[in-house]
């Protein structure tokens, strides 16, 4: 029933959209029927998934180098304070800047010759922010008496990282990564959109492309693969955070 | 017998809330069991902090004979490091003190077996029920071999089957190691079973109300708690903490 019920609602809007465009004739380079956008998704299956791809991976690697990068400098913020009171404005300005306006420096500095690399560069500042707020965030979201315990048993500096703080951020750390997966995707096709000349075919590049020849259904067919790439990473990620959050609590 | 701990006139002040405690005397001897009763704001805890060195008196003098890893603490949460095994966590005290791991280990599992926790080495803090987690946390408290064991409300989250079957195990282990034991609880009937010597607490700021000792063997008889005697010394406890009778 709780599968079923959404996949009702879907069908029924589908139906009535199919129906609109039948009854009142609307022209399909302004809204094309459903029928009209599976006929292109079938028709444009191989390329459509190509482009999937090459959205999907640009995106991963900007996650995978925003990770090492976030990861790194919550480590060295979370060790002095002074650091982090230095970095937070800083990292907060660059958070709420919004991610299309860095867009064209990122083709500037590092995609005029190789688009590819703005990709993956704006994937990756899409993906920094919630994992360096996780990664602060876990690093300092220590159980205050097992703290103490610590505290007790003079434990080192090192032994308090390795075998309490670490540890203890893992929760948050999961959490950021899942959000900052879905971020990295937004940011790797806000830089498709960008970089615009078809050197980075991607699943944006397919929306320009077709939106350029008013060929809507195309448009539409190219949204459909990315809502359900979209759909498809949020579970991924969702069920590896719950599968490792299982083995850090040991059941 | 020999000092292990001692609060000498001492005070505690915290900025902006004013005075939390004091002026305290309170001295602890090898062996013995010494209760802390009051309500909460009462200072109780703050006295426990005090006595395992986690923070420093405002005035007055704190003596700790019992050295840095002689200390141990059991909170009132089993307060157990959930990405570790049972084991791990017994053995934590003593690998932060610099023990060879497999050394540290094997003693973790002999102080599991010892608090009734044979078998569940492997267990993660989340497999165990709250009875089983807090006998864990006796375990980690009792591995480095303690000549201070700080208990503070360790049963508060426990049913009184629990409690009461734990209550017993307490007094046992102590009497094997005996080590200075300060008991912090707000159950007066607790105190009187656990301890030797109950020491009342009243708030605003903390203090010192008075003390009962308390007859009998550490590892109390069967029908300890029906005695007169339990009964009587429960209600001197009572009255002192009602503020209707001066320190025995």
């Amino acid at each position: 029933m709780k599968l079923l019920a959404p996949l009702a609602l879907i069908a029924l809007l589908l139906g009535a959209w199919e129906l609109a465009c039948r009854l009142l004739a609307v022209p399909t380079y302004l809204l094309p029927a459903p029928s009209a956008i599976g006929a292109a998704l079938a028709q444009g299956w191989p390329l459509l998934l190509d482009s999937a791809w090459g959205t999907l991976s640009t995106a991963l690697i900007g996650l995978a180098g925003a990770s090492l990068l976030a990861c790194g400098l919550a480590l060295l913020v979370s060790l002095n304070p002074l650091i982090e009171d230095a970095v937070r404005p800083a990292a907060v300005t660059l958070q709420v800047t919004p991610l299309v306006a860095i867009g064209p420096l990122m083709t500037i500095w590092a995609g005029i010759d190789h688009p590819q690399r703005a990709v993956v560069a704006l994937a990756a500042v899409a993906a920094f922010f919630p994992i360096f707020s996780g990664a602060l965030t876990g690093l300092k979201a220590v159980d205050p008496d097992l703290g103490r315990l610590f505290d007790l048993y003079g434990a080192s500096r090192v032994q308090r990282l390795w075998r309490l703080r670490l540890p203890s951020a893992v929760p948050a750390l999961l959490e950021g990564h899942k959000v900052a997966a879905g971020l990295a995707v937004v940011g790797a096709v806000v830089a498709e959109f960008v970089a615009g000349s078809g050197g980075v075919q991607g699943l944006a590049w397919r929306i320009l492309e077709a939106s350029n020849r008013l060929q809507t259904a195309r448009v539409f067919a190219a949204l459909v693969v990315l809502a359900i790439l979209g759909v498809v990473l949020h579970a991924l990620m969702s069920l590896a955070e719950r599968r490792l959050l299982a083995w850090w609590r040991g059941r | 017998m020999t000092l292990v701990a001692a609060l000498s006139a001492v005070e505690v002040d915290y900025p902006g809330r004013g005075a939390a405690l004091g002026p305290v005397d309170l001295t602890l001897e090898a062996g013995e069991i010494v209760a802390l009763v009051g309500p909460s704001g009462c200072g109780k805890s703050t006295a426990l902090r005090l006595l395992a060195g986690l923070e420093a008196p405002t005035r007055g003098r704190v003596t700790r004979a019992a050295g840095r890893g002689e200390t141990a603490v059991v909170f009132q949460a089993p307060t157990l490091a959930p990405w570790m095994s049972a084991a791990a966590n017994v053995a934590l005290p003593l690998e932060l003190a610099g023990t060879p791991r497999r050394q540290a280990r094997d003693q973790a599992v002999e102080a599991l077996a010892k608090v009734g926790l044979a078998g569940a080495e492997a267990a993660r803090p989340a497999q165990l029920s709250g009875g089983m987690a807090m006998r864990a946390a006796l375990a980690r408290a009792l591995v480095t071999r303690p000549r201070l064991l700080l208990l503070d409300e360790p049963f508060a989250a426990l049913d009184e089957i629990t409690r009461r079957t734990l209550a017993d195990d307490v007094l046992a282990l102590v009497a094997q190691l005996s080590p200075a034991v300060v008991f912090v609880t707000h159950n007066v009937e607790e105190a009187v079973y656990m301890a030797g010597k109950v020491v009342v607490m009243t708030p605003g700021p903390g203090r010192i109300a008075g003390a009962v000792n308390v007859q009998g063997p550490t590892i109390r008889p069967p029908g300890f708690r029906t005695t007169a005697a339990f009964r009587e010394t429960a209600e001197a406890v009572s009255r002192l903490l009602a503020g209707r009778e001066a320190a025995a």
